[in-house]
């Protein structure tokens, strides 16, 4: 009448499963291994896709040098229109005063937002629009592009600005931190050259055309810490997020511990 | 003493007793849980359901809370949510909790239809519970789409434009339909605002009366198993079925564990990478609105991908439309287009098996060109899994009839995992 | 033979009974701690409801410049919502505070809201400024202003103050409740500090001075 069929291995859901949890794991090494061996055996040229921002939130001087850097070379045409000012001494850590003394434009109360006093029909006139807001840009194009953005002025004698971005062809911005980066040429290479990706020019190297105040090193650790400030100000809360994460996820391994005690306890009685 | 005393015992007193008389609280319980026998098999892909409706709660306490500092309109909407995010105490969280909440949400319930395929879930007696599912599957799609549309960023409204335009697809009433949903020329503020009280009102109504159906329908028929075994052939001196065990306390535990596991990985998501690479929540939509810009590369959420990708695959506008409706069509369908006598893949042929493994492939495959942009090969190789896809439904009632099974037996085979 | 019952928790003749000890122990953990957990939840959706970033900013301390404003002239401002009275006090009303004494509820206002340095008999930090939340504090209307002594529909004897139009509660000109009012308590004095001659700051104490 009733046949009971030899005992399934059990568990044999969860081992199909469970190693598929794996595989993103395993993808990994294969996906930066491609990456990295991707352009092997071609001529050099600048990789400029490739630059990575390697912001870290966590380092808060690098976010105070940030801000000090935007306040003082960004934020007279860029605003950051979600961000108040006291909001972002706090995260930061900087004291009142030195708020009121070095990132708080005259007649702004530490309660406001960080906007910009730039009359639309100015910016107009002489960009072609309003210089855009920055408070998400890291969140809708990635901090990589905006430290690739930073690093990729170059001369172009056919702009209105005479200078042309990589990372933004054609960009209205002015290279407005040339006094620091100093200027640069770029040699492309020739046309259909192989290499490179994204379809884009491809540039052998960048030649030196004038000097600027900070040496590459110096310029190159100016533009991470602001990007950080940027990345900072995409997601103020990305501090709070992780910090009270670790808790919560702590807890719950211990709640699911207990509950995995609670089951096996229980279906003892299953047979 | 009088009162209303049930088969199980004496009337109870005091203020259960009260109630007792009052509401059926005592033979609900009863009735759902401590003695309601459901099969003592279940494996690992029976925790879904139970999370699926976990899932539904978080989605329902955390936007009624968003519900209370968002914005609805296309001048506030976006700035809304940023307002959350960054100076509501805990926006943030409630943000993170609801986005992830969705993605999460079509991951278990994935997970919970495949366990139906797997094992037969959707057969005889148990069609009208597959109905009823799929049911909740549209809503739940619909309920996703407008809820995607709410931040009103860019992805929102180029999204929104193109899903609405599939539904001028339609011959004669399409273009005239279009407009009526849209309540505009184009999408625009008066869109935004009925998607808000559909999202936030209607459609959670809807859902949670479906979902008691589906829990009554599934409470009529029993719980099927991974033995596809229909545990109440086999009755005990009591008559309760002798595979089963009581719904609580056994599978009351065991569930609190998978929800356990469930929150630990939610968790780590939500505060570690609530984004999900780009997934969950999308680049383009961290700008707003611009009807004059479209993103480089539109696709919709992860979740809608794979019936997005046979949309693409076809190069006719309306039958493309129409492919990407059958194909939800068929999965309806599919309690009828199975005719194997056996329900679990674990006594099915080899044809079933092979047939299962290209669905699940293609399926997958599809899900994943459908976020890509559009290429020749990607387009060739979505033709395929289109194909593979709906072969694997309209040669159903062929195969299934021809396929070699195995003999079922008649007692549950695995005792528990 | 499958126990489907959980009968086995209290044991019978065929089968011992299952360590209920242990059960029970866990059972009380496992539930402790999703109570903890459930606890820990609310909090984020409890908070949500507190005033954000936007409210407390809105909120924040308002600078009123005094020195435009004449003896005997008032103005009226806003700060969290609520309407704040600054009067420049007269010599003369405030010589007649004093006088009052004998037919207010309060007069040394023990049981209103202000803070440590409005309590002296003149209820200010400078006495010829006059800060007061202008909410009756009987149902919340906003109080007239009638600063002339001896009006017709207040009484020969009316030293000058506030009239609140809605139910008839009186106050004088430091804010204190006559008797005879429907308010029982005298008007609400905010914090606020002078951060120099004539700049008044509303919504803040000042830490170092207290007193100006």
């Amino acid at each position: 009448m009733s046949t009971r069929i030899t005992r399934r291995r059990s568990g044999f859901s969860v081992r199909l499963l469970a190693p598929l949890l794996l595989v993103p794991l395993m993808l990994a090494p294969v996906a930066m291994a491609a990456e990295a061996e991707g352009h092997g055996g071609e001529p050099a040229h600048v990789n400029w896709q490739d630059w990575k921002a390697n912001n870290q939130i966590s380092d808060q001087a690098s976010l105070q040098r940030g801000a000090a850097n935007f306040a003082n070379y960004c934020a007279s045409c860029h605003s950051l229109k979600y961000l108040r000012y006291e909001r972002m001494a706090k995260d930061l850590g900087i004291p009142d005063d030195l708020l009121r003394k070095n990132l708080l434009p005259d007649g702004a109360k530490p309660t406001d937002y960080m906007m910009v006093n730039f009359p639309k029909a100015d910016a107009e006139a002489w960009f072609g629009k309003m210089p855009p807001d920055l408070s998400l840009i890291t969140r809708s194009k990635g901090s990589d592009y905006v430290y690739q953005f930073l690093k990729s002025f170059y001369v172009d004698e056919s702009t209105a600005t005479k200078s042309n971005n990589l990372a933004l062809p054609g960009a209205a911005m002015p290279a407005v931190l040339s006094e620091l980066e100093g200027v640069k040429r770029a040699v492309f290479a020739e046309q259909g050259a192989v290499g490179g990706h994204g379809g884009g020019p491809v540039v052998e190297r960048f030649e030196e055309v004038a000097a600027g105040s900070l040496s590459p090193e110096k310029y190159d650790a100016f533009v991470r810490d602001t990007v950080n400030y940027i990345s900072y100000a995409g997601e103020p809360s990305q501090l709070q997020r992780s910090a009270l994460g670790i808790w919560v996820v702590l807890f719950l391994l211990v709640f699911t511990g207990f509950a995995w005690l609670l089951k096996r306890e229980y279906w003892r009685d299953v047979h | 003493m009088g009162g209303h005393s049930s088969e199980s015992g004496p009337a109870r007193t005091g203020f259960m007793g009260w109630l007792n008389k009052r509401l059926p609280v005592d033979a609900f319980v009863k009735g759902s849980m401590t003695e309601y026998y459901a099969p003592k098999n279940f494996n690992v892909w029976y925790f879904f359901g139970s999370l699926a409706l976990l899932v539904l709660v978080m989605q329902l306490i955390t936007g009624v809370f968003l519900t209370m500092h968002y914005k609805v309109g296309e001048a506030t909407a976006f700035d809304s949510v940023e307002y959350i995010m960054r100076e509501v105490p805990y926006g943030w969280l409630l943000r993170y909790l609801h986005s992830t909440g969705a993605s999460a949400f079509f991951i278990v319930v994935y997970l919970h239809m495949f366990r139906a395929m797997l094992y037969g879930s959707y057969k005889a007696p148990r069609e009208l519970l597959w109905l009823f599912g799929m049911v909740i599957y549209l809503a739940l799609m619909a309920e996703a789409f407008m809820g995607y549309v709410l931040p009103w960023g860019n992805m929102s409204f180029w999204g929104a434009q193109v899903i609405v335009n599939l539904f001028g697809t339609i011959p004669v009433i399409g273009p005239g339909l279009v407009e009526w949903i849209r309540g505009d020329y184009g999408i625009a503020d008066a869109t935004l605002n009925r998607f808000f009280s559909l999202h936030v009102v209607a459609v959670p109504l809807v859902l949670l009366l479906l979902v008691a159906l589906h829990l009554v329908a599934l409470h009529e028929t029993g719980s099927n198993n991974p033995d596809g075994v229909e545990i109440k052939d086999n009755k005990d001196a009591k008559g309760n079925p002798v595979d089963g065990i009581a719904f609580h306390p056994y599978y009351t535990i065991k569930d609190v564990f998978g929800v356990g596991v469930f929150l630990t990985l939610f968790c780590i998501v939500v505060f570690f990478m609530p984004t999900f690479g780009g997934i969950f929540l999308e680049k383009p939509n961290f700008e707003v609105a611009n009807a004059m810009s479209t993103p480089d590369h539109i696709a919709p959420v992860w979740y809608f991908t794979p019936f997005y990708a046979i949309l693409r695959a076809v190069p006719d506008q309306q039958l493309g439309a129409l492919a990407m409706a059958l194909s939800l069509v068929c999965l309806v369908l599919l309690p009828w287009l199975d005719r194997s006598p056996v329900r679990s893949i674990r006594y099915r042929g080899w044809m079933w098996k092979t047939a299962l493994t290209l669905f699940v492939i293609s399926f997958v495959m599809l899900g994943y060109l459908g976020l890509m942009p559009p290429s020749p090969l990607y387009t060739t190789l979505a033709r395929i899994c289109s194909v593979v896809y709906f072969a694997f439904f309209v040669l159903m009632p062929i195969y299934t009839r021809l396929d070699p099974v195995k003999p079922v037996p008649t007692r549950l085979t695995s005792d528990h995992e | 033979m499958s126990d489907t019952s959980g009968a086995a928790l209290h044991g019978s003749p065929e089968t011992p009974a299952v360590d209920n000890s242990r059960r029970v122990f866990l059972t009380q953990a496992t539930t402790g701690l999703a109570a903890l957990g459930a606890a820990f939840a609310a909090v984020p959706f409890i908070a949500s409801w507190s005033p954000s970033e936007r409210a407390r900013a809105l909120g924040a301390p308002v600078d009123v410049d005094v020195s435009k404003l004449e003896p005997g002239q008032m103005v009226t401002l806003t700060w969290r919502k609520q309407a704040i009275y600054v009067v420049h006090r007269t010599p003369d009303m405030i010589a007649s505070l004093a006088g009052n004494d004998g037919q207010l509820k309060d007069p040394g206002s023990k049981a209103s809201e202000q803070p440590a340095y409005a309590t002296n008999v003149n209820r200010a930090v400078r006495d010829q400024f006059l800060v007061v939340i202008g909410n009756c504090t009987h149902l919340g209307c906003l109080p007239k202003a009638r600063f002339e002594k001896a009006q017709p529909e207040l009484g020969a004897d009316w030293p000058g103050g506030f009239f609140c139009p809605c139910h008839g509660s009186r106050f004088d000109l430091a804010g204190r409740v006559f008797q005879g009012s429907p308010a029982s308590v005298n008007l609400r004095i905010p914090p606020y500090y002078f951060s120099n001659d004539s700049t008044l700051i509303i919504g803040k104490d000042d830490a170092v001075q207290g007193v100006a």
